[in-house]
């Protein structure tokens, strides 16, 4: 369309990095507004909410789900869905539990356990949806009805033993005495860690060439990107972060046989909200963990108001439907 | 115009007429997306009997076909109207809690009278001809993507739900309750019929109505179907009424075997996610264009077969679970290799 | 039409243009790309509504919200990107959104009886009424498109570009069928990047540039280098850049030897540094097969294939990418680019498949986007325009900026020049050229045989699977037609 020559347009490579994100800041940009009007809302409605403790204790309560946002991310933006990890969530409570029992030298190995099994049980999704070309949204959903089975069957329907204190700490604690702020909780550090490497990992060749891919398969393998790789190590990311969500989660929340029961649609929920295309190759990974902490918000403000906790389902249904459906105005607006 | 061929020869050149009519033939039936389903359905039968024979249970005996075919009712009714939306390209996470809803207004309208038995079935359908409408209008007009659509439309039912009630309520009359839910005729349970009427409407439409054809046109591709001057939002809106249409009949069925309304009947039932893969297990492709709702039956079929041959066998009801995971991937990744074959 | 105008968020893209239509003429529209023709159209099939203006047909004012409205009135259009449904058959296709009834329900054998007749009307007779459109040619896909534009009745039929996916012979047949459609007093608007047709067919013709009209002109008062002129607004020293020289000409960089394939019979060739091969087919005689089966991108059944001496095996393009082959598909948006993502990451896309990201930091002879953006002419607003809001030219100058980066030695392009306008061409085609300058081995595919003629050192010639015969340069039409339709195979 523009007739102007090329030289103008790809001027100082300096300006371009602050008008790259200015211009994606810009075209996802619906989720940080949304995000801000709800925290000064809530601020207003409890003016605690803004001071350094409260605010933490609201990221260390959303950290599970923003981790799971940035694993189902990977997912969707290769243009995949993955239903499995809301059941992989349960899966890990359930296992740290039972083999934890109560015993805190079983922590570490059990965690590394766990890692393993969101890793393989992620690749086992990836392979089925890639090389046996399997629809994801039918290789996922069967994977949780494999997961969820299999659990309870080794279970026997009721979770078993105890979490030991030292695994608790890693959800629940944080670096004490700490001025101004008192603590820092792990999870809040963890959080940020993995946010970091999420940005960097898509700015790397892998999270360009992942894009790439849910947005076009055939240009991009005929380009020599190795889609089924990407695309498995996709579902594998998404496994890793069902595991860590499930530490934090168990530390945090206890030990229950519905600890991850509908996350997988709160983590999609959360992407989409961020602006994140279903069916891949649209959105950025930050709005995807913004989506996330806005729908943690979007609870504390329902809270707030006193909303009774069905009816929150439902106005959280509204919430949802009003929020994609002002962004894909938006969207189209912009065309 | 000139003279025309009869369409038996239309469909090739008169000198290649011989292969071109048994090429016409193949693509009408072994090329059909249905035709693995059954091949699939006849061999679990056979090793589901065999194997519960072998261990000393009752496979075709009468209570046994009629448990199968009740079973199947409920999931085989959603999964016809699923069977649409997915056809379309769309799909339907709401119809769980739908069902649900619509086994509560059904009871407590009802209320035990049996002269508030039809206002009450009117009521339900309203309902659902107004929520399939709601559905089919978000995600046209406000252009929301139908899984988060859906996802939606499901949390705000849910919400209302367990509002308004806390657990099972309303009164269904015996009589209406005994009609739909426990008459049989021989082996054939009255309900059954119900499902047979579902399945032929929607096949019907499917393939005999303007209707039908524009779901598959606009589930082969929204743009094409827009060019080709299709109104595609009002085929959307349809096919999504339809679907709510047969969830509520699932919860006016579901009121009746239980004789009351029960908030949790849906969700319980997994029929959301249970019905997609019903319809998926039945060859219908899940990004729309290709498929049918005959296919839809086969899947529903395997699954019945599968549940029934557990519980013969005493399957743990985990490992049911386990086992149906298995097989409804290993089923589409069958299809997936089909599916390269033939192209 | 008059007084037409639209503007897209803002920026105006057609002012005021005013175009009339007589009954059963061929009208002729040509421009650049982006000149502002397809947007016309769309307003024309009533797909966007224009802001100012009006339409008329037969002197009655319309106005279209709708696609259908259009249909309604007897505009009948076929676009460029063929607008079908694989997985329906022919007759569903044509009759699609408005089936015929009979007592409220579909009329299968109607339908497929009127499909059948109009086959026959246009003279098809490869496939029938119920033959599903996954299995057609292009070019068969195209009749169909056709017959369901004139099941509509259509007085108006609109065609885009319609042999943009065509070989020579076929574009033969579709001309007769636009004679035939024009004895029946329609009127057709036919827009083409391919003057000569454009004179064959049309009584008066049309010059659009940058959204107004330039000009319309009756088709016996101009020839083609007035027509090329008014496009562009300059003058076109000659069409291809000059040929190669035997001193150019290295070591052979790539052999094929004996290719088989399901569609392709013991195909060889060899390409030489600097050289530019041609190859010249009719479609699906297996051109593009074989670039495919080349690249590594289908499975080879037998036969070997020598990178610089040496026997290779692709099993995935990666392996192809890796060796140094690079490949300009000749479906841009399904093949070429990730078209929702920046420039800037297509462009890179390649590279980043092949060197990691630590290596290329150090690596030497690696261009900036802006030097790619550079050395293609590339016009844009910069790194972060997502691709999909280029015209078709600047698309192409960014898949070829794609493999440009990754320093390839043997490139095959397939179509590099289709549905693109007269002044892009000529810059693709000196970038071709001086990358065989550089030592590139070149492999080239395409449809227009001036093109090939005027681009190819040597022009190989497929037919049927087969390589059907070599021609040197400046070989002419005639011989590559006799070849590539193998009426020589019967002659002898």
């Amino acid at each position: 369309m523009s007739t102007e020559n090329a030289s103008p347009g790809f001027g100082a490579e300096a300006g371009a990095r602050g008008r790259r994100f200015l211009s994606s800041l810009m075209s996802t940009g619906t989720i940080f507004v949304l995000l801000l009007i709800l925290w000064v809302w809530i601020t207003i409605l409890n003016p605690t909410f803004a001071e350094p403790g409260p605010f933490l204790a609201y990221l260390k309560r959303s950290a599970p789900l923003v981790i799971l946002a940035a694993g189902a991310y990977f997912v969707l933006i290769s243009g995949n869905f993955d239903l499995s990890v809301g059941a992989l969530v349960t899966a890990m409570v359930v296992i740290a539990a039972r083999l934890i029992d109560g015993d805190p030298s079983n922590t570490w190995p059990v965690i590394v356990l766990m890692l393993v099994v969101g890793l393989a049980v992620g690749f086992v999704n990836g392979f089925i949806s890639t090389i046996l070309r399997v629809p994801s949204f039918i290789t996922t959903l069967g994977m949780l009805l494999i997961l969820n089975g299999a659990v309870f069957l080794w279970s026997g329907g009721s979770p078993k033993g105890a979490l030991a204190d030292n695994f608790r700490a890693i959800g629940r604690q944080g670096i004490d005495g700490i001025p101004w702020i008192n603590q820092l909780p792990w999870s809040v550090i963890l959080l940020v860690i993995i946010g970091t490497a999420c940005v960097l990992l898509m700015r790397a060749d892998f999270g360009r060439q992942l894009i790439a891919t849910g947005d076009n398969e055939r240009a991009a393998r005929l380009s020599g990107v190795r889609v089924n790789r990407v695309r498995i190590l996709a579902f594998v990311l998404s496994g890793a972060s069902a595991a860590v969500a499930g530490i934090l989660l168990a530390g945090f929340g206890g030990v229950s046989a519905q600890a991850g029961l509908g996350m997988e649609f709160d983590a999609i929920t959360a992407c989409v909200l961020g602006g994140v295309v279903l069916g891949g190759g649209r959105g950025s990974v930050v709005a995807a963990m913004a989506g996330a902490l806005t729908l943690e918000a979007l609870f504390t403000w329902l809270n707030l108001q006193g909303i009774s906790g069905a009816l929150q389902d439902t106005i959280q249904g509204v919430i949802i439907i009003a929020a994609v459906a002002f962004a894909s105005y938006r969207l189209r607006g912009a065309r | 115009m000139t003279v025309v061929d009869p369409p038996e020869q239309s469909s090739g050149t008169a000198a290649v007429q011989g292969p071109s009519r048994f090429a016409a033939w193949r693509v009408g039936i072994l090329a059909s997306p249905a035709a693995p389903v059954y091949g699939a359905l006849i061999g679990i039968f056979v090793i589901a009997w065999i194997v519960v024979t072998i261990k000393g249970g009752t496979f075709l005996t009468v209570p046994n076909i009629v448990n199968m075919l009740q079973r199947s009712v409920a999931l085989g009714i959603v999964s016809a109207g699923q069977t649409m939306v997915i056809l379309l390209g769309s799909l339907d996470l709401s119809v769980a809690w739908l069902i649900s809803l619509a086994s509560l207004v059904t009871a407590t309208t009802m209320d035990g009278q049996e002269s508030n038995v039809l206002p009450a079935i009117l009521l339900v359908l309203a309902l659902g001809v107004g929520f399939g409408l709601v559905n089919g209008l978000i995600i046209t007009k406000l252009r929301v993507n139908a899984f988060i659509a859906t996802l939606g439309t499901a949390l705000i039912i849910q919400g209302i739900i367990q509002y308004q009630w806390n657990g099972p309520a309303g009164n269904v009359p015996t009589s209406f309750s005994q009609d739909l839910g426990y008459t049989r005729f021989g082996v054939i349970p009255m309900s059954f019929f119900l499902l047979v009427a579902v399945v032929v409407v929607i096949f019907f439409l499917l393939r005999s109505t303007r209707f039908g054809y524009r779901i598959y046109a606009v589930g082969g591709s929204e743009d094409v179907s827009k060019l080709s001057g299709l109104r595609t939002h009002r085929t959307i809106i349809g096919a999504h009424i339809v679907c709510s249409l047969t969830a509520v009949i699932t919860g006016i069925f579901l009121a009746a075997r239980l004789k009351a309304g029960t908030p949790t009947v849906g969700p319980d039932g997994g029929y959301d996610l249970e019905s997609i893969a019903a319809v998926v297990l039945g060859g219908t492709a899940l990004m729309g264009g290709r498929g049918g709702v005959v296919g839809t039956v086969g899947g529903v079929a395997i699954l019945a077969v599968l549940d029934n041959a557990f519980n013969q066998l005493e399957f743990n009801a985990f490992l049911k679970d386990v086992v149906r995971g298995i097989i409804i991937i290993a089923a589409v990744a069958v299809y997936a290799r089909r599916q390269e074959k033939q192209a | 039409m008059q007084g037409i105008r639209k503007s897209f968020v803002g920026v105006e893209v057609l002012h005021g243009v005013d175009l009339d239509l007589r009954t059963g003429e061929v009208h002729a529209i040509v421009g650049e790309n982006g000149a502002g023709k397809s947007t016309l159209m769309k307003i024309l099939a009533g797909v966007y509504s224009p802001d100012e203006g009006a339409i008329r047909i037969e002197g009655e004012e319309v106005s279209f919200t709708h696609p259908a409205q259009a249909q309604q009135v007897g505009v009948g259009i076929v676009y460029q990107e063929f607008n079908l449904l694989p997985d329906r058959n022919v007759a569903e296709n044509v009759f699609v959104g408005r089936e015929p009834l009979k007592r409220g329900l579909v009329d299968r054998r109607k339908m497929e009886r009127e499909t059948a007749a109009l086959l026959e009307e246009v003279g098809e007779s490869s496939f029938g009424p119920r033959t599903p459109v996954r299995w057609l040619s292009v070019a068969q896909q195209q009749v169909v498109e056709i017959i369901k534009a004139r099941s509509l009745n259509a007085r108006i039929l609109v065609l885009d570009e319609p042999t943009a996916a065509l070989a020579e012979h076929e574009v033969e047949l579709l001309f007769t069928l636009v004679r035939r459609l024009q004895e029946l007093g329609v009127g057709i608007l036919y827009i083409s990047h391919r003057l000569r047709e454009v004179f064959q067919l049309s009584s008066r013709i049309t010059v659009i540039k940058d959204g107004g009209v330039v000009k319309t002109l009756d088709t016996v008062d101009c020839d083609q280098r007035t027509l090329v002129n008014l496009m562009v607004g300059r003058e076109l020293d000659g069409y291809f850049p000059p040929r190669g020289v035997a001193e150019d000409l290295g070591e052979v960089r790539l052999a094929a030897k004996g290719i088989s394939t399901s569609l392709l019979r013991d195909v060889s060739l060899h390409v030489r540094a600097g050289e530019i091969v041609g190859l010249a087919g009719l479609q699906g005689s297996g051109r593009t097969e074989l670039a495919r089966a080349v690249f590594g991108a289908d499975p080879v059944d037998s036969g070997t294939i020598e990178v610089e001496g040496k026997a290779v095996r692709f099993r995935t393009p990666r392996q192809a990418v890796r060796a140094g082959l690079g490949f300009i598909t000749e479906d841009r948006k399904a093949e070429g680019l990730a078209l929702g993502q920046s420039i800037a990451d297509n462009m890179m896309l390649a590279v980043r498949t092949i060197i990691p990201a630590h290596k290329r930091r150090s690596m030497p002879g690696l261009m900036t986007v802006k030097e790619l953006a550079e050395v293609t002419e590339l016009r844009a607003q910069g790194p972060d325009q997502e691709v999909r809001f280029l015209s078709g030219g600047n698309q192409q100058k960014v898949v070829l900026a794609k493999w440009l980066e990754t320093q390839p030695r043997i490139l095959i392009f397939d179509e590099p020049t289709r549905g693109i306008d007269v002044g892009a061409k000529a810059g693709i085609h000196d970038l071709i050229r001086k990358l065989a300058k550089d030592g590139v081995a070149v492999l080239m595919i395409s449809s227009e045989l001036p093109e090939l003629i005027g681009m190819s050192d040597r022009i190989l010639v497929m037919h049927e699977g087969r390589l059907a015969g070599e021609l040197p340069a400046g070989a002419s039409e005639p011989e590559i037609m006799e070849l590539a339709t193998g009426s020589q195979e019967v002659a002898a």
